[in-house]
């Protein structure tokens, strides 16, 4: 089989760029392993939400999504977008389709799947970050009386055993998931490590309109101080909520979570945290004190009240594993690319990538965390970055026609 | 003509060194591979002396530019002659040097000029511990604090985050919040 380019991946990075690639007349398949948004079908608990409200969220020919513009839209409606924005320019999607190996030919690449073979002068990599989940290596070392479930297999705290938890990660996940198991009347202990604290909302604005009209959002990849930290940055502590309201580990910690440093070991039953976790608390306090000044400043207004300090909880360095009945590991995940030939990638199995543009001519990689901007892995920013870089493949491609 | 001042930072840290090193070893991991050394001779009762000389780093050996020496003793409130400071008071000037260190580095690399840094260590210990007096209290210690006194070229919130990120970056607060494992063998 032929096509001018290959995009691999049926999501909102894929589809925008698909949209692209379809209003610039190039002719391109969409390989997807199971069905248009597969990881919102199945990688997502019922209750989550996107962190970002409806009016930000844009796909290419998609402005408006629809809904109340400062509500979050929940995972099963993200589908059901990514659906209907699929069928409404006929995104050329091959649902289950697993793509074994991408090769580089004489006159472009050769892309295996378990369907068949693509031979094409481009590929784009739109797999997202989901690879897999980032559980720790200690985690071998749990008993197999414990339950142990990742973001990603979580669903609800009725299918938690039932008992104590231990959530193991502050980001995003880790702290929805313990809001959502202590209001389930579970006992939760969080072990927290670096995470980033904002307020959901600050001078009665939504913190992504003050991110977006700061400029923070749209700062590029070359332009950013340390684009290795930039890019391994944790996810933003917020749930979005009609109530819109701010989850912090103040918050939790109020409601009766237990807050103690990273998991940082198992020994003889117990485990181990660290002691860091005043300054894991004070630094993104400090943090989001920075982001508050700027948002002061850009509106020139004085004063207004702020979320308070979180105060430190009693230490904790050790906990007898027997009181747990289940882990969740809120640890992140990350992009697996075992189709890909191992020099493309670092020695962390990342991609090589200037701005989504890997060495090898005609090869792209979209929908990672600061891919051209900080914007890029938001369904807010996916598409600015499809418009970039299928601007940049169809130059590859003429070149390569002119060169033939 | 007109020109734009850069703030002129001296802390004596050579910060374009250490950027480098970073950019040069993240590229190549083995030459990251550090392994330090301590050479301790018991002298006499709890008394001993502990020898820093030479380390390997960067694919070779190296030594200091002379060798230190650190006494180890215990107080004579413990029965012993107090010949110098217990390991554990040894730790806390690690910590306070790591941490001190760090702040310098971190200070000059965000244009802060330093004008005075000090600290006080201290850490909480229930000797009941170590003496075996009851097997549910540990050896170490319950906790130990730092509190920085820092006259620097910025305000409070700056000067409190670069005591936070240079936390981050301590190798002995690495050390001691954290598990690490320890053998010890009869050669």
């Amino acid at each position: 089989m032929r096509t001018s380019v290959v995009v691999i991946g049926g999501g909102q990075a894929g589809l925008a760029m698909s949209w692209w690639l379809d209003r610039t007349g190039v002719d391109h398949v969409v390989l997807e392993r199971g069905v248009v948004g597969q990881s919102w079908r199945e990688r997502r608990w019922p209750s989550l939400r996107l962190l970002t409200p409806n009016w930000m969220n844009q796909l290419p020919g998609l402005h408006d999504m629809g809904g109340d513009p400062d509500d979050y839209l929940g995972a099963t409606e993200v589908v059901g977008l990514l659906d209907g924005y699929a069928r409404a320019f006929g995104a050329p999607v091959l649902p289950h389709t697993t793509v074994v190996g991408v090769r580089q030919t004489a006159s472009g690449f050769r892309v295996d799947t378990d369907g068949g073979s693509w031979r094409c002068r481009a590929v784009v990599v739109a797999t997202g970050t989901e690879g897999a989940s980032r559980v720790p290596a200690l985690a071998a070392e749990l008993g197999g009386d414990l339950q142990q479930v990742t973001a990603f297999g979580y669903r609800e705290p009725g299918r938690v055993a039932p008992g104590a938890v231990l959530v193991v990660g502050a980001s995003a996940s880790g702290v929805q998931i313990a809001d959502e198991l202590r209001r389930a009347g579970r006992s939760v202990t969080l072990a927290v490590g670096d995470h980033v604290r904002v307020p959901r909302t600050y001078r009665g604005r939504d913190i992504y309109r003050w991110l977006d009209e700061l400029g923070v959002l749209d700062e590029r990849y070359d332009e950013v101080e340390d684009l290795v930290r930039a890019r391994r940055l944790p996810s933003l502590q917020l749930v979005g909520s009609p109530q819109r309201r701010s989850l912090d580990l103040a918050t939790l910690s109020a409601g009766g979570v237990q807050l103690t440093g990273r998991l940082v070991g198992i020994d003889r039953g117990r485990a181990l945290f660290s002691g860091s976790l005043a300054n894991f608390l004070k630094a993104a306090d400090l943090k989001q004190a920075r982001l508050l000044d700027r948002i002061d400043e850009h509106v020139g207004g004085g004063p207004v009240h702020r979320p308070e300090p979180t105060p430190l909880p009693p230490p904790v360095t050790e906990l007898e594993l027997a009181r747990f009945s289940a882990v969740v590991w809120a640890t992140g995940h990350q992009p697996r690319y075992p189709w890909l030939d191992p020099a493309l990638l670092d020695r962390r199995g990342a991609i090589r990538h200037d701005g989504g543009v890997l060495a090898a001519p005609g090869l792209y990689v979209l929908g990672l965390p600061f891919t051209r901007r900080r914007r890029s892995n938001l369904i807010a920013g996916v598409g600015p970055d499809a418009e970039a870089l299928c601007a940049h493949l169809v130059g590859h491609l003429g070149r390569a026609r002119s060169a033939a | 003509m007109s020109t734009v001042e850069s703030p002129v930072v001296d802390n004596g840290v050579n910060v374009e060194a250490l950027l480098g090193a970073r950019q040069a070893l993240a590229e190549a991991p083995e030459a990251a591979q550090f392994r330090w050394r301590a050479r301790c001779e018991w002298v006499n009762g709890t008394h001993s002396r502990t020898t820093v000389h030479d380390f390997f780093g960067l694919g070779a050996e190296h030594t200091h530019k002379s060798p230190t020496v650190i006494e180890g003793d215990h107080p004579e409130v413990f029965a012993s002659e107090d010949h110098g400071p217990t390991p554990t008071e040894t730790v806390l000037a690690a910590l306070a040097g790591c941490l001190t260190a760090g702040i310098a580095a971190v200070a000059t690399n965000r244009g802060i000029q330093l004008r005075s840094v000090s600290a006080v260590v201290e850490a909480d210990h229930d000797i009941r511990g170590i003496l075996g007096a009851d097997p549910d209290v540990r050896n170490g210690f319950d906790g130990v604090r730092v509190r920085y006194e820092i006259d620097a070229d910025a305000d409070r919130a700056a000067v409190e985050a670069l005591v936070a990120q240079s936390q981050k970056r301590s190798a002995v607060f690495d050390i001691l919040t954290n598990p690490t494992a320890v053998t010890v063998e009869v050669a």
